[in-house]
Order: C-alpha cells, then sequence, then structure tokens
C-alpha cells in the first residue's frame, strides 16, 4: 500500500484529461494538474515509500531524497511555466504530449530502482519525440525521426548495461556506481547520450529548434537535466566527467558563436550549460553536487525563459533567423525585457540566479586545487555572457532595424515570462531558500566584495570583447556541420555502397546459379534421359569389376582407419 | 510578416546616444578595474590575484573563442539547403555575408 501520492499521476491524469477537453476546463486543467502535482512532491518523504517483486526483482518505484525532490519540483515549475506559456496557443496534442514528458521526467526522479528508471526514461524519450513532431513542418518530422532514432539507441545501451548489471549483481537498484566494468559503462553512455555529451550532443541543436514556439519550451527542460540527476545518483566523482564536462562547455559557445538561428544559439547552450553540470559531477565533492544541482534549478528557470523569449518572438514574426530579426525592442519591449533578464542569468551576471548557483561550481574547483578546470570555468563563463548573453538579446532585439513592427507577446506568454524573470532575480538576490534545499549543507556566500568585483571585470570585458569584435561575427546563411553528418550524409552513403556491394555480390549468385543451371542441363541431364549413361544396363562382368574396386577401397580405408 | 519600408529613428538609434553609451560603458570599465585598487582580490592560484586579472582574461578569452569560431567556420559551414535534396559532388562550400 503506498501512503504518498505518486507525483507523476496528476501530470500523467492531466495529459489525458488536456487531450479530451477544450477551452476554459483544459486551461484549468493545464495550471492546476502541475501544482497538485508540485504538492504530491513535497508529500514525499526521505528513503523508499513504494517498493514491490517485478520478475523475481526487488524494485523500488518511488524513492524521495533532497536532490530528488529538488529536481521534480523545478520540474513542475517548468511545467506550469509552460502550460501558461503555451495556453492558448499550444495544441491539446502539444500540451498533452509535454505533461506526459515532465511526467516520465518525475517518474525518472523519484525511481529506486534500474528498471522504474528506464521504463520512465523511455516514456520521456517517447512524449518528447512527439513534442517535437507537433511543430508540424516537414523539418520536424524529419528532425523528430532522427531525434527518437537517437534516443532509442541510447536507451538499447542504457538497457544492455542495467541487463548486464542485474544479471552481475542480481539487484536492480539505483545505487552509486563506479564506470569500471562493461554493465556500468552501457549505463554510463546510455545516460551521458541524454545528457548532449559527445559524440552524440548533435541531437539536441538538431531536433529542439525544430518544435513549435510553445513545444520547444518543454523541450528545453527535461531530457538533459534527468541525465544530470541520473549522474548525480549513479556517478558522483567519476573524474572522466570533467573532460567531458569542459568539453561540452566550449563546444556550446563555439557552435553557438556559428550559428545563425535564434533557438538554435539557445539550444547549444543548453549543452554549454548541461556541461558546467556534468563537469560539477566529475568534480563530484558535496559543493560541487549542490552547485551541479542549484545550477540545474536556476538553468531550467532562465533557459525556459529564454526560450519563451525566442518563441514569443517567433509566434508573432514567423521569423527565427539573426538575419531576419532586429530592432524589435521597438514594439516587444517586455519580450525584450524578459529575453535580457534571461540571458543577464545565464551569463551568471551579478543579482540573477546563474550568480549564485553556478559560482558554487567553480568554488569547488577552486577548493580541489582543480587549476585548469578553474580557469576554463572562468573562460567560459565569459564565452557564455559572449554566446548567449549578448549575443541573443544583441541580434533579436537591437542590431538593426529590420521592419517587423511585431505586436508584444500575448498576455499568457507575457505573465509566463515575467514570473520565470522575477524567479531569475529572486534567486540571484535571495538564493538562500534554494540553498536551504540543497543535497548538503551550504556553506557559502557567493556575494563578497571580490567575488562580484572579479565577475564584474570578467563579464563587462567579456562585452567589450563582443562588440569591438561585431565586424567578425557577421551572421551567415549556413548551417555547421556536426557529428549529426556521420548518420545524416555518410552513413546514408555507406548504407548505398552497402546496398550496391550486396547488389553485385546478388547479381554474380544469379549469374552463377544460370551457369550451373545451364551445365547441369546440357552435361548431367542427358546421362539419365533413356539412351544416357545411367539408363543403360551394364554387363555383369564390368558391374563386378566396379563392385571389386568399391570394396578395395573400403577394406583399404578401414585398414588406415587403424 | 510585412516589414515597414519607413526606418524609423528612435532614441536609442541616434549617433549622440550611442556615443554616450560607448563613453559610460567606458567609464564603468575603467571603475571595475581601479576599484581593485582598493578591494583586495585574494588570488586562489596566483595570477588570478594580479590587478586586471580577470578584465583582460575575460577579453583574451572571449577573443580567443570568437577567432576560433571564425576559424572553425571555413571548414564547417554550409549552406542552409545542405541536408535537404543534396546533389553529388556538391560539397555545399558556399554561405554569403550579409
Amino acid at each position: 500500500m503506498i501512503a504518498v501520492v505518486p507525483p507523476i499521476l496528476p501530470l500523467l491524469l492531466g495529459a489525458v484529461l488536456i487531450a479530451m477537453t477544450s477551452g476554459k476546463v483544459r486551461a484549468a486543467i493545464a495550471l492546476l494538474a502541475p501544482l497538485v502535482s508540485l504538492w504530491a512532491i513535497w508529500q514525499m518523504p526521505d528513503g523508499v515509500v513504494w517498493s514491490a517483486t517485478f520478475m523475481g526483482l526487488h524494485i523500488e518505484p518511488l524513492e524521495g531524497s533532497a536532490v530528488r525532490r529538488l529536481f521534480a519540483t523545478i520540474f513542475v515549475l517548468m511545467t506550469f511555466g509552460g502550460a501558461l506559456f503555451g495556453l492558448r496557443q499550444a495544441r491539446a496534442l502539444e500540451l498533452a504530449a509535454g505533461f506526459a514528458y515532465a511526467a516520465g521526467a518525475v517518474g525518472v526522479a523519484f525511481a529506486g530502482d534500474l528498471i522504474t528508471f528506464f521504463v520512465f526514461w523511455e516514456i520521456m524519450a517517447l512524449f518528447s519525440a512527439l513534442v517535437v513532431w507537433c511543430g508540424g513542418t516537414d523539418a520536424s518530422r524529419a528532425a523528430g525521426l532522427r531525434y527518437i532514432l537517437m534516443h532509442l539507441l541510447g536507451g538499447i545501451v542504457l538497457m544492455v548495461g542495467i541487463g548486464a548489471l542485474v544479471t552481475q549483481s542480481g539487484s536492480a537498484d539505483l545505487v552509486v556506481l563506479r564506470a569500471d566494468s562493461f554493465a556500468t559503462c552501457m549505463i554510463l553512455v546510455g545516460v551521458l547520450v541524454n545528457a548532449a555529451a559527445p559524440p552524440f550532443s548533435a541531437w539536441l541543436p538538431d531536433a529542439y529548434p525544430e518544435g513549435s514556439a510553445t513545444g520547444s519550451v518543454f523541450l528545453s527542460a527535461y531530457t538533459t537535466k534527468t541525465a544530470v540527476l541520473a549522474l548525480i545518483l549513479l556517478f558522483p566523482g567519476e573524474k572522466l566527467l570533467i573532460a567531458v564536462g569542459l568539453y561540452m562547455i566550449f563546444y556550446g559557445i563555439i557552435y553557438a558563436l556559428m550559428e545563425n538561428d535564434i533557438r538554435r544559439i539557445l539550444a547549444y547552450s543548453i549543452v554549454n550549460q548541461v556541461g558546467f553540470m556534468v563537469c560539477a559531477v566529475g568534480i563530484g565533492t558535496a559543493t560541487a553536487l549542490n552547485g551541479a544541482t542549484a545550477h540545474a534549478f536556476a538553468h531550467i528557470i532562465y533557459k525556459g525563459l529564454l526560450f519563451m523569449s525566442a518563441g514569443a518572438v517567433i509566434y508573432r514574426t514567423g521569423f527565427h533567423k539573426c538575419t531576419d530579426l532586429g530592432g524589435l525592442y521597438r514594439t516587444m519591449p517586455l519580450t525584450a525585457i524578459c529575453g535580457i533578464i534571461g540571458a543577464l542569468a545565464i551569463s551568471s551576471f551579478p543579482l540573477t540566479s546563474g550568480f549564485t548557483t553556478k559560482s558554487l561550481i567553480s568554488e569547488a574547483a577552486k577548493h580541489e586545487g582543480l587549476v585548469w578546470v578553474y580557469f576554463m570555468l572562468a573562460a567560459a563563463s565569459a564565452g557564455v555572457f559572449l554566446h548567449a548573453g549578448i549575443k541573443f538579446p544583441w541580434y533579436v532585439f537591437f542590431q538593426k532595424d529590420s521592419g517587423l513592427r511585431p505586436k508584444d507577446a500575448p498576455w499568457n506568454m507575457g505573465a509566463a515570462m515575467v514570473l520565470f524573470a522575477a524567479a531569475c532575480i529572486f534567486l540571484g538576490v535571495y538564493p538562500q531558500p534554494l540553498y536551504n534545499l540543497l543535497p548538503y549543507p551550504v556553506d557559502y556566500t557567493a556575494y563578497t566584495t571580490p567575488n562580484v568585483l572579479f565577475y564584474l571585470q570578467l563579464l563587462l570585458f567579456s562585452g567589450l570583447a563582443f562588440f569591438l569584435l561585431l565586424p567578425m561575427m557577421k551572421r551567415t546563411l549556413t548551417i555547421t556541420l556536426d557529428t549529426d553528418w556521420l548518420w545524416r550524409v555518410a552513413g546514408t552513403k555507406l548504407a548505398g555502397v552497402a546496398s550496391g556491394i550486396s547488389g553485385s555480390v546478388a547479381s554474380a549468385a544469379t549469374a552463377g546459379v544460370s551457369v550451373l543451371r545451364k551445365v547441369i542441363s546440357a552435361r548431367v541431364l542427358p546421362l539419365l534421359k533413356p539412351g544416357g549413361a545411367f539408363a543403360q544396363s551394364p554387363s555383369i562382368g564390368v558391374t563386378a569389376l566396379w563392385m571389386l574396386m568399391l570394396l578395395a577401397i573400403y577394406v583399404a580405408m578401414e585398414f588406415w582407419r587403424r | 510578416m510585412k516589414r515597414e519600408q519607413r526606418q524609423t529613428d528612435t532614441w536609442l538609434e541616434r549617433p549622440s546616444t550611442i556615443r554616450g553609451l560607448w563613453i559610460g560603458f567606458t567609464i564603468v570599465l575603467t571603475l571595475t578595474v581601479a576599484a581593485q585598487a582598493f578591494i583586495h582580490i585574494k588570488g586562489y592560484f596566483g595570477v588570478d590575484g594580479w590587478f586586471g586579472f580577470a578584465a583582460v582574461f575575460g577579453f583574451g578569452a572571449c577573443a580567443a573563442m570568437v577567432i576560433v569560431a571564425k576559424l572553425l567556420g571555413f571548414v564547417l559551414k554550409r549552406r542552409e539547403q545542405y541536408y535537404q535534396n543534396r546533389p553529388e559532388d556538391d560539397d555545399g562550400r558556399t554561405g554569403s555575408e550579409q
């Protein structure tokens, strides 16, 4: 018997009801279901709440802890924000899929065993692909297909790992692992696929920008952050993750700098931000894991806000490229201000949520004496301000007069943006409530005068670099090759070559068969026909001679066998 | 969406405003570095405590990243239709700047 309401239940029920209702009823359900789920999350005590036996294995579908509750909390807050943002604009199917996707993420957050974990992991893959498909264009159909293939592949790798681990240890418990055996390495790879780690990072900037204006807001939140939670629960302190995280950080910056599509810039910057979290999990100390958790919490809010701001622009103008946009601050001031607040928060500017959370990660690197990591994180902070903090608002809202005069965002989109922008500033000014919820006690103050001065110098001079180097950053009507080239071009070519080879093998075989048939019909069949050698009756003497020869051979074989 | 042909000059785009913004920005930049004369930034690894370190480091890191992105762009950028109806023997290496 379960003593608490499973937090995924209101979301799943909400998804079903949203798909069946319309108008005000649907709106009410979409706004209420996440709040009920939030209540249920805070009913969850620490430890296992529900355990059962499944195929002879002990499973724990519901397990609570501080870090699990915090991730689940931000997932449902995001669901509320996303629902408010798309309240009147999103299609029912899209909203329902978004809720089911969020339910999957909350399910993963409370999964106490690897089997429950895997089931919700796959539910996320399924419904997130549906959200991509709700983009409704040819491009989103193709991107959604590539997206789900990538995630199903990652799921298979994960399943192989889980299967091997359960076979070895006889237990499906979700416990801290070391990547030192085939099974645990497969689990790590399966989780890293969802974290958009190299070489699989390309699925994220390929798929997320193809969702609808409202769908991308949902997409930005769950998949990568559940992967971060999985890494915190399964592989804290795995040193390899430091290198993986640093690669993701700089990959995100460099690719965002080359990009022209506004939502793809934000998508690359998700990889960048998740890189900070993965790096923190790799460092693995209490401060680092606090940093990864707090940063994930703050990140979901400001990245959701940035995708909302981009979504409102795309909803109103229909354009999504830097080269088509510009000067929108004139008629979309609210969207511009909220976008700028999100951009400052992602850049960890003092007084925003990024500053109070990301600096925990730098602090952890400092504490562990990781000199290179510390300086690379500092360089990356400057780079985030460059590619997302200034580039995004500059090209969308300022830059040049594009001649576009769209109306500002509809009221519900505006309300969602104001709510999230307020949260960015609140957590930046008063981070203590968030610090209190972190898995380990926090002994850190972000606002010391030297720390603020250090970051102000770093960020403001990055801003100077942006404006001085602006001529080098002219937007081009291009896309950038990424590892997805391997499966979009090289894979297709390889398939062509393979089918060519198999085609020639098949035709060679056909030719061989026809030659054989000719030989048989010309040489062998006549022997069996009337008048052929086998159809005649040989004389008794010849027959006796043949029998004698066969017997002699048989005797000789017997002799040599001994 | 239709584009307005008449370019309106708002307050923010006047040359005098932009000049003023640059002057203000320069003053703020100078102040953030000058403040280090009064506020001691404790360096954890030696160099990060130097005078104006974060300013030079931030600027340098950004310049390096912009240059790397520019150079990588020559190798990795393709025209937007690259993945749609790719004709054979076309490596898509075009891309007009605008």
